[in-house]
């Protein structure tokens, strides 16, 4: 399967490409520091560094090409602001990529334990897990995301205070989690319910095996290869859910950097500063290419009769 | 152990003799709800695939299960092996009732009652190598051979004629003859007194089939395992089994030795059944043509069966008391011991010609009119 998938030129090139954006992400404080510019700081109105580098004109756009790219601001600067667009990108990867990881894994794991329970035992506990995943289905996802947000967070934390960070995520977390592992879990379902049916767990049964021991040891090495495919597709249009999160304003909020909220202002920027929203769109749009191109090669390399 | 394996003396039991009744199974039933209506989904009806059937296993003995498609040969099996809960019936190991024991129950007896499946290429789990396949059973039932199990893997896979070196191959690696070589393996790695061969050789081709019966019988003679031979091809029954059951709609019609089938059968259907075998004989020749009898429509549904005798919708003989009386399963007169017959009107014991074909079919009849004239 290594060998496979090592022969595959375009997996190869996009699993380092993947890789390389989950380094850098790890990395970004340390970047930062390299780099010696930091997300936070307001660099337009910095008082310090505005006079000796001014990078905002008076009307709050960056100074120079290309959304104010030099030496010093590598990808220029925010507008208004004049925040690093470089470190604000990476600190934001940072965000988006962990946190889409985590809920990812979430789902996965939900996913896979509904799917194998309801598809092994069959019967009343497949109907009722199964009219439960419809219930959730029925959702209508976008919306809910929106909607959920605030109330999610209301349920813990008083209004009248600020909302935590790390509660945010929480809630991100929590929210597309309970909208989002259904999808896995009928996949997974419907492979163990033709998987079942096979002679070799009937073999199994014959041996003696306990039922925990068929689904762990007959059954799951089966759906490995789905559920490791479906995770690469899953995980690059969790990212885009949580940019959308952001964009639409129930994400994260300012000051924390996102992947999404910097196209929240990229997109009130666009018409006097188009520049800004390039950065950030090229990365995205390469990490979730990448990503899928890796799912399709992971998905030819694990299929031993794909004959490659 | 070793020793055990490789002997090549046969057992006392295998020599030929039936023992001890090894596993005995009365009025064994097995029948599925059929689920309808609306709204409300209820059992509408039964499939009755097993109905009421004895049989009786002797240790070290083959014991072939013949009939068509859908007489319930396989859920025979399957009861026996316990994957399907029996509906009623008893069955009975070394005269402990298993019929409704439990897994955990189960447990000391799972390693003497082993099952061979029909298809070698969904038996084998694709994702597991050879080795894990057959040392998983050994694993489940905590049994360390001496020498450790991979030792006792490699032993198994040359009994059945695969090279040792198999071990850390997947199952895709193998054609189909050499997967249900590794099915053996995996029966015969918990030492079973009894294995269920569900239609072992119907998906080998012919050549294979040969091989893997010889391999078969080969492990009888020498382990003196007892088989339950499931199949629906009479000459591979023949060659394999000491004594037959021939099943009919959930039934058994008759039972006796290999010889008497074959050579003095009694129940009209038995008389079908092996005169549907192909023979390679001129026509010219002096005698060669035997009868044939070929029987007009499908088997009746098992969901409602025919009352009385369940063959005697099809059946030439059948009279009125056929659709009244349930025949037993007696021996007749003129059988030998052991050979037991359902039927009211049984035919004569012998398989020579008759004279004229039986042709039930209309259609068929018709077809076949001028070509006599």
């Amino acid at each position: 399967m290594w060998l496979r998938f090592k022969r595959d030129r375009t997996g190869v090139i996009c699993a380092w490409v993947v890789l390389g954006y989950f380094l850098i992400a790890a990395l970004a404080p340390v970047i930062a520091k390299l780099y010696g510019k930091n997300p936070y700081t307001l660099y337009g109105q910095d008082p310090e560094y505005a006079t000796d580098n001014p990078v905002l004109d008076d009307f709050g756009l960056p100074l120079g090409y290309f959304g104010g790219v030099t030496g010093e601001h590598w990808f220029g600067v925010e507008p208004q602001f004049g925040r690093d667009v470089f470190t604000m990108l990476l600190y934001g990867m940072r965000t988006s990529l962990y946190m889409a990881l985590g809920v990812t894994t979430l789902l996965m794991v939900t996913g896979v334990l509904v799917g194998l329970v309801g598809g092994y035992f069959g019967g009343r506990t497949d109907y009722f897990l199964g009219r439960f995943t419809d219930f959730f289905l029925s959702f209508p996802q976008q919306l809910f995301f929106i909607a959920f947000m605030p109330v999610v967070t209301s349920f813990f934390v008083d209004p009248r205070d600020e909302t935590p960070t790390y509660f945010r995520a929480l809630a991100i977390l929590i929210v597309l989690w309970l909208l989002g592992w259904m999808g896995m879990a009928r996949l997974v379902r419907s492979t163990v319910l033709s998987l079942r049916e096979r002679e070799f767990v009937e073999a199994a049964k014959v041996a003696g095996a306990s039922p925990w021991r068929i689904i762990r040891k007959e059954i799951l090495p089966n759906v490995v290869s789905p559920i490791l495919i479906q995770f690469t597709y899953l995980l690059p249009s969790t990212i885009l859910s949580i940019a959308f999160l952001s964009f639409a304003g129930v994400g994260f909020v300012e000051p924390t950097p996102d992947w999404g909220r910097m196209f929240a202002t990229g997109a009130k920027v666009a018409e006097q500063d188009p520049a800004f929203m390039f950065f950030p769109g090229v990365a995205l749009v390469v990490f979730v290419l990448c990503f899928n191109l890796l799912g399709d090669s992971v998905r030819d390399a694990l299929d031993p009769k794909s004959g490659r | 152990m070793k020793e055990d394996l490789v002997l090549p003396a046969p057992r006392e039991s295998a020599a030929g003799g039936p023992g001890e009744p090894l596993l005995v199974a009365e009025g064994l039933t097995k029948h599925f709800p059929v689920k309808g209506g609306f709204p409300i989904r209820r059992t509408v009806g039964h499939v009755q695939a097993v109905d009421g059937i004895d049989l009786t296993v002797h240790s070290g003995e083959s014991f072939g299960l013949v009939g068509e498609s859908g007489c319930g040969k396989s859920t025979t099996g399957r009861l026996i092996t316990r994957l399907l809960e029996p509906t009623g019936g008893k069955i009975l190991y070394k005269g402990q009732d298993i019929t409704h024991a439990k897994r955990k129950g189960l447990a000391p007896i799972r390693s003497e009652i082993q099952m061979i499946f029909q298809d070698p290429y969904s038996s084998l789990n694709p994702r597991q190598t050879v080795g894990k396949i057959i040392s998983g059973p050994m694993e489940i039932n905590g049994i360390d051979p001496a020498g450790g199990r991979e030792k006792r893997v490699r032993e198994l896979l040359e009994i059945v004629g695969l090279n040792p070196e198999h071990y850390n191959r997947f199952p895709h690696e193998f054609s189909g003859g050499q997967r249900q070589r590794i099915g053996v393996a995996r029966a015969l790695a918990l030492e079973p007194k009894l294995i269920v061969a569900d239609e072992p050789v119907s998906a080998l081709d012919v050549s294979i089939q040969a091989q893997v019966v010889n391999l078969l019988q080969k492990v009888q003679k020498e382990l003196g395992i007892a088989f339950l031979f499931i199949a629906h091809d009479l000459a591979v029954v023949r060659h394999f089994s000491q004594r037959v059951a021939v099943m009919y709609l959930g039934k058994v019609i008759e039972v006796g030795d290999r010889d008497s089938i074959y050579t003095r059968p009694r129940h009209p259907y038995t008389h079908a059944l092996l005169s549907a075998v192909p023979e390679v004989t001129l026509t010219d020749e002096e005698g060669g043509t035997r009868e044939r009898i070929r029987l007009a429509g499908d088997v009746p549904s098992p969901i409602n069966p025919p009352s009385g005798c369940r063959f005697r919708t099809r059946c030439w003989k059948a009279q009125d008391k056929c659709a009244s009386e349930v025949p037993p399963l007696v021996r007749i007169d003129g059988n030998r011991d052991g050979h037991l017959t359902a039927c009211h009107f049984p035919e004569e014991p012998t398989i020579e010609a008759r004279g004229q074909d039986v042709v039930l079919d209309p259609a068929l009849a018709a077809l076949e009119k001028p070509d006599k004239d």
